[in-house]
């Protein structure tokens, strides 16, 4: 088990409960009591620990070297996955994957973020960092799920879109800009889940959709805490405060309009319990995919567009005259 | 409260907008270090007359530049920023607001405006970099989704001219969401034929450059601007190494096919002015 920073109480209380058990195992003495009211103390220390995130904790959470990936959810949730590669254009990207799958009876197309589960594939995955050729690989898969009437689900979980010099080259902007474009109109229901880190334009380049959801240790927003620090407090130094000042968790988000609900992890994180995790996300997908099938597509696709069409606040000053030239 | 109550009350008498070029009586050229007077590099479409470098203006420039007799009427002009956040870092983003419209004269980071070229109806929507970097936030979103619906209602054509640092971080997801916005208002125009030119001046990055500049019909640039989704900066310290020249100017976008031309700011309105012909019997089409 990995521990973070401030799960630093409950790992002490771990330790304490091998030690115990170890006793247990090496001598007669009767250790059930005790590690009955240890495991006790672990839930409950748990539950404080958990009812009360900050922003920034939420964000280490997102980011927990346990938590499950894309693939994890593809395997737990839908049957007979067929992985699909390659933007016909140039490569295939690794650290976004996507297919066609089975959920219970439907065919559907998927596209997702991946980070790698060890040192040696979250290299492999580029950190879940996708490049050009990822963002259209996304956009091949949903073109053939629109003519084929399969509804997309899209999985976010990216610290953010490569900044690389052939990332460049090959239109990273133009990438995204194109995914949003077209994601806008796509005539199948599209369902959009943030499952760990939500980071700008390389977020939302797959995360347009007629339903957002984020669970409930996730972080979505314009730019992650470190870089916010690095440019407005210019230093790394102010992460905790830049993760408060951009009200970047799934709470805010959901408070501002800005996704359309939260899907609660267990408790400890959706690392702690992933088959669990899974179950909650799969009834969440089957049902918002049903009551999205009841919508005529244009209408859809029309709801959607209107959707974003109104999200931001500002004011509206009392008539300004329009002014000639 | 001055400025905001006042322009709240309906009194109109925010400071005048301050024109961006240097109002000095002389120019000097940061890219070629040569001096001449500013009225020569005005009357030089804002080019340095030496070497042709663009000067970085503002709205009112590009409008007096493009409109046909510097005749045009602003639009939604009377849109501001909101402190949604509260978002405080070594200044609070309301002081950084105050500031901006007090340096400016101006309400937020793109002017919108209805005008004519070469006698053809058009709606240009500009950026102001002097305008906290002309970073996008919800009123830049907000208005080019309205100047979108203004092109539809009218069946007239669209400019965009970018010019920013990106997304703007004191509203964070807010700023976020404007490029699904005018990705997607962008998306309702294309269907109904009404043609939308994108032009990036220096600079166009992030979240700009990655919704509405890259989404042109047309897709053009002023020479040598830098145009990108990364900052260079940010770049250079991933990959650990330096960049190579002239990596993200226009001509490297052109080379790479994501621009149709580059275009002197001297043949900028007769060029739009083409455009606008070529186009226009599509507009009439589905009038
Ligand atoms: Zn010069």
């Amino acid at each position: 088990m990995v521990f973070l920073e401030f799960e630093k109480p409950l790992e002490q209380l771990y330790e304490q409960l091998e030690k115990i058990k170890q006793v247990g195992e090496q001598s007669d003495i009767d250790v059930t009591p005790m590690v009955k009211e240890l495991e006790k103390r672990i839930r409950k220390t748990r539950k404080e620990i958990y009812s009360n995130l900050s922003g920034w904790q939420k964000v280490q959470l997102s980011r927990h070297p346990e938590r499950p990936y894309t693939l994890f959810y593809v395997s737990h949730i839908f049957k007979n996955f067929i992985e699909l590669h390659g933007d016909r254009l140039c490569g295939d990207d690794k650290a976004i994957v996507g297919g066609l799958a089975n959920l219970d009876g439907q065919t559907v197309v998927i596209v997702g973020h991946q980070k790698g589960v060890n040192t040696k594939m979250r290299q492999y995955r580029n950190f879940g960092m996708a490049n050009p050729e990822g963002y259209r690989k996304a956009l091949r898969l949903m073109k053939m799920a629109e003519r084929f009437g399969f509804p997309v689900f899209s999985f976010i979980d990216t610290p953010g879109a490569y900044p690389g010099i052939e990332a460049e080259e090959r239109g990273q902007a133009e990438a995204i800009a194109r995914n949003m474009f077209e994601m806008a109109q796509l005539k199948v229901p599209i369902v959009v889940t943030v499952i760990g880190e939500g980071a700008s334009g390389g977020a939302i380049g797959i995360g347009l959709g007629d339903r957002v959801y984020m669970l409930e240790n996730t972080w979505y927003s314009v730019i992650s805490p470190e870089s916010c620090s690095s440019i407005l407090w210019r230093s790394w130094d102010y992460k905790e405060q830049a993760a408060e000042a951009l009200k970047l968790t799934a709470e805010d988000m959901f408070r501002f309009g800005l996704i359309d609900g939260i899907i609660k992890e267990p408790l400890g994180g959706a690392h702690t319990a992933p088959e669990e995790m899974a179950k909650t996300l799969k009834r969440h997908l089957k049902q918002t995919l049903q009551e999205l099938q009841q919508i005529p597509v244009d209408e859809l696709v029309q709801q959607r567009i209107m959707k974003y069409r109104r999200m931001g606040e500002f004011e509206e000053l009392a008539p300004v005259s329009e002014k000639e030239n | 409260m001055g400025w905001f109550k006042r322009l709240k009350d309906g009194i109109q008498t925010a400071t005048k907008y301050k024109k961006e070029a240097p109002d000095g009586l002389w120019f000097h050229c940061k890219e070629c270090g040569a001096t001449t007077t500013s009225k020569e590099m005005r009357e030089n479409f804002f080019k340095c007359p030496k070497c042709d470098y663009h000067v970085r203006i503002g709205s009112r420039e590009y409008f007096d530049l493009l409109f046909d007799n510097e005749k045009y009427t602003l639009l939604f002009d009377n849109l501001v920023a909101k402190d949604i956040l509260e978002f405080v870092d070594l200044k609070s983003y309301k002081e950084r607001l105050d500031t901006a419209r007090k340096k400016t004269g101006l309400n937020e980071a793109i002017s919108v405006a209805v005008g004519k070229i070469h006698r053809h109806a058009i709606v240009i929507a500009c950026m102001d970099f002097s305008f906290i970097g002309g970073s996008m936030n919800t009123v830049v979103g907000e208005k080019i989704a309205r100047a979108i619906e203004y092109c539809m209602a009218h069946r007239t054509p669209l400019l965009i001219i970018s010019k920013s640092g990106g997304a703007r971080m004191m509203e964070a997801a807010f700023s976020l969401m404007q490029m699904a916005k005018t990705a997607a208002m962008l998306s309702e125009m294309a269907k109904m034929g009404i043609p939308y030119f994108s032009l990036m001046t220096d600079p166009t990055t992030g979240g700009v450059t990655a919704s509405y500049a890259m989404l042109g019909d047309i897709n053009m640039a002023e020479p040598k601007a830098l145009i990108g989704f990364a900052g260079p900066r940010v770049i250079r310290e991933t990959i650990k190494r330096d960049l190579p020249e002239g990596f993200q100017t226009s001509e490297f976008l052109l080379e790479h096919g994501f621009l149709d031309f580059i275009v002197n700011r001297a043949e900028l309105k007769d060029r739009i002015g083409e455009l606008l012909k070529l186009f226009a019997p599509a507009l009439k089409a589905k009038a």
